[in-house]
């Protein structure tokens, strides 16, 4: 057995050894929470032969706001059929950070292995009228800016700086919608030049289409294992652990006007906790719903700097959330996205990264590695 | 190997009906402050932030730690948000304490609230959701026939409710930070207030409030440094552990949750707690309508089932003479800024422990049990606080 690498979180190595996540669809008219999540988890639990008695600690991310009622994620629960009655927790955030809860759950020497799961449908309301009640309720929510306003607002700066084109904006556009062709779950895939995006109108200015992501429904579950038990499921399920060697996450002030929007000192400062520099990368999965902040992050990271064997990082090979992007789950997507590369041997290190909050105001940043 | 942790730092708000003199950040930042003065400690010395509270639409703000972010001091530090329904102010403080038993961070400020009165959490609750069963008329209206299947169970007299009722008002006069002072507070009294859910009256009830709560939690070394600084001796946790089971389904005991008693179960184990009664010297237990006081006296097995009423009616739950007093501070039934209630019950147990409490502390705390539940009775979070290191 190859040696487990060691954790700069803790004192015991956590593995992602299953991810699964639903179709993205534009709208998912048939099923609701519930009913989406099921298929999903039994998806997850059947790569690795597990169920839920063999689960020590069950963690999910969602929002009352997608669904417009109080606890969503109580019934969602209903899901699992959490009974006998388990060790579980929910954060209001993108399930990402559950992951992180349940990363630092799994150091107690009584939690061995843990689900992790969020979801969000975003079609049962109107996303630029809800987002804006993420915003300061006294000074920001009461002027509803939409999201892609706000996206623009970065984008803009990102030009006027002069560290981004909006040549640049299409191209990571292209890249990542020609990736998603090789992604069965993608919502959003094609083939197009960078001169043909160009031709699209302006959304909000700088922002034209291709640049925005799809309004998504989906949700996505991953199992967590510690050491031993994380080699014996990935074993099971023919795949090597992804072991999650660094994770931090980090916030900026809310203000945009305090931030130099171009920038991402929060990512930057979470990839050094995580140390994303200590190694070479092979894969990022970056949760850059609009295509400029993609630029922003690749730069925080340090990515130019960290490819391997001579090629460059493969940033989103997913497609990433310029394929599909469901709230809440998108976050989790992305480390489950990088943590398959690692499990299927096509990669060896990998980044993965979750954002939350208006135009990157909170980020989280993982390291994940197979053992060579 | 965990690390030990230990609660350092300890504030709150004076709970009120409205606070439209503060923000939300101002109503946060004022716990917050006074959990940092109480640890000696400053912003800088915290590494990272755990929130929590109930749902957003009690306010209207969605996922507002993103705005409170900068007024927590958080600003490139990791802050992140919990909610687990009505047992969320115990969860936030389980959260931050696994990130210093794993040895993850040193000091966490843990901050919990409500500000009711910006919104109407009567509202926010009413909201109908799509093939789920209607939680009309708010909590009342949920939990009332549970409690008339407890007492046709029990065969416990009408007025047990009344009487916590009366016996946590007067707790909530000796705690000046508590919202209900009730001064003239009688059975009479709560009999002649108005029935909301039959059998609870308007004064069996928790009352609507906005306020705040947050602690420090330590590590070894921090609660070393708090208490060379400031002579304030830690509260340490002894066990910490959350439950949760399904809102419903055929055969679910409601009235006697087996998530809370298997919750119950696990604490006790890691604190060595085999005789609840004897063991600890006071509770703090979610009690936000009268009834749940003997409800979960069985539940957390301090006596035998169908006897919790017992208890409550020869008086062992009152600071006075009592045993085994239950919710010296008031408890939920005389201030509930819900998102903050559960962190309360974690955080009036420390105030006992360190012998904080003022004039509702009971004489020599050893060890102390915090409770909060949620949802359908279906969420549970406990710790077991003690003045031993363990």
């Amino acid at each position: 057995m190859p040696t487990t690498p060691t954790p700069r979180l803790g004192h015991r190595p956590v593995a992602v050894v299953s991810f699964a996540q639903a179709d993205n669809l534009r709208r998912e008219s048939h099923r609701n929470e519930v009913e989406t999540l099921m298929p999903v988890f039994a998806e997850a639990f059947g790569r690795v032969g597990v169920t839920k008695n063999d689960i020590d600690f069950i963690c999910s991310g969602s929002t009352d706001y997608l669904v417009g009622g109080p606890f969503s994620f109580v019934s969602a629960l209903d899901a699992i059929g959490v009974w006998p009655p388990r060790s579980e927790s929910h954060v209001e955030m993108d399930a990402a950070w559950a992951l992180y809860e349940a990363v630092v759950a799994l150091q107690d020497d009584d939690v061995d292995a843990a689900l992790v799961y969020g979801f969000g449908k975003s079609s049962l309301g109107q996303l630029d009228k809800i987002m804006a009640l993420q915003l300061d309720p006294y000074v920001l929510a009461p002027l509803w800016p939409d999201p892609v306003s706000l996206a623009a607002l970065q984008a803009r700066a990102l030009l006027d700086s002069g560290k981004a084109t909006e040549d640049d904006f299409a191209a990571v556009a292209a890249r990542s919608r020609k990736a998603a062709l090789d992604n069965p779950k993608a919502q959003v895939a094609y083939d197009r030049s960078v001169a043909d995006l160009l031709a699209e109108d302006y959304v909000v200015s700088p922002l034209r289409k291709h640049t925005l992501p799809p309004i998504t429904d989906g949700a996505a579950a991953v199992v967590l294992a510690v050491g031993d038990q994380a080699w014996e499921w990935a074993e099971r399920a023919g795949v090597r652990p992804a072991w999650i060697t660094g994770i931090d996450h980090r916030v900026e002030t809310h203000s945009l006007g305090a931030r130099d929007l171009t920038t991402s000192p929060s990512t930057r400062k979470a990839a050094g906790v995580a140390g994303v520099a200590d190694g070479g990368v092979d894969v990022a999965e970056l949760h850059a719903p609009f295509a400029p902040q993609e630029l922003i992050l690749a730069e925080a990271l340090g990515l130019a700097a960290l490819g391997r064997n001579g090629n460059g990082v493969d940033v989103n090979p997913s497609g990433g959330p310029l394929a599909a992007n469901p709230l809440m789950a998108g976050g989790l997507i992305r480390i489950g996205e990088a943590a398959a590369r690692i499990m299927n041997g096509t990669a060896d290190r990998a980044v993965a990264h979750a954002t939350s909050g208006p135009a990157l105001q909170q980020n989280l940043v993982a390291v994940l590695e197979g053992a060579s | 190997m965990t690390e030990r942790v230990a609660v350092i730092g300890v504030g709150q708000t004076h709970h009120k009906a409205k606070r439209d003199d503060v923000s939300i950040a101002g109503l946060v930042r004022e716990a917050a402050l006074r959990a940092l003065d109480d640890a000696g400690l400053g912003w800088a010395d915290i590494d990272a932030v755990v929130i929590g509270k109930a749902p957003d639409m009690f306010e209207g703000v969605m996922m507002p730690e993103l705005y409170l972010a900068p007024a927590l001091g958080a600003v490139g530090k990791p802050i992140f948000r919990v909610h687990t329904a009505g047992s969320v102010g115990g969860s936030t403080a389980l959260v931050a304490a696994h990130l210093v038993t794993s040895g993850v961070h040193h000091r966490v400020l843990t901050v919990a609230f409500e500000k009711q009165s910006d919104s109407d959490a009567m509202w926010a609750l009413s909201v109908l959701q799509p093939f789920s069963a209607p939680l009309l008329a708010g909590a009342g209206g949920y939990f009332a026939p549970h409690i008339r299947a407890y007492m046709h169970r029990s065969g416990a007299p009408r007025d047990i409710g009344m009487k916590v009722a009366v016996k946590d008002r007067l707790h909530a006069l000796r705690n000046p930070y508590a919202h209900l002072h009730l001064a003239d507070i009688s059975l009479k009294m709560v009999e002649e207030s108005i029935m909301l859910w039959d059998p609870l009256h308007y004064l069996e009830s928790c009352p609507s409030s906005d306020g705040a709560a947050a602690m420090v939690l330590g590590s070894e070394k921090a609660a070393a440094d708090a208490q060379a600084a400031t002579g304030r001796r830690p509260a340490w946790v002894h066990g910490m552990a959350m439950r949760s089971e399904p809102t419903m389904f055929a055969g679910r005991d409601q009235i006697n949750p087996r998530a809370g008693r298997e919750c119950a179960a696990d604490v006790y184990r890691q604190a060595g707690v085999t005789n609840p009664r004897q063991d600890f010297d006071c509770a703090e237990v979610y009690v936000p309508f009268s009834w749940y006081e003997p409800m979960w006296l069985e539940n957390l097995g301090f006596c035998d089932q169908g006897d919790g009423w017992k208890l409550t009616e020869e008086g062992a739950t009152f600071i006075d003479g009592g045993d085994i007093p239950w919710n010296c501070s008031g408890g939920v039934l005389s201030s509930n800024p819900i998102g903050a209630s559960g962190m309360l019950r974690f955080l009036e147990v420390a105030l006992q422990v360190r012998g904080e409490a003022g004039d509702h502390q009971v004489d020599g705390v050893r060890r102390a049990l915090g409770q909060a539940y949620g949802g359908g009775s279906q969420f549970f979070a406990m710790w077991v606080l003690g003045t031993d290191r363990p």
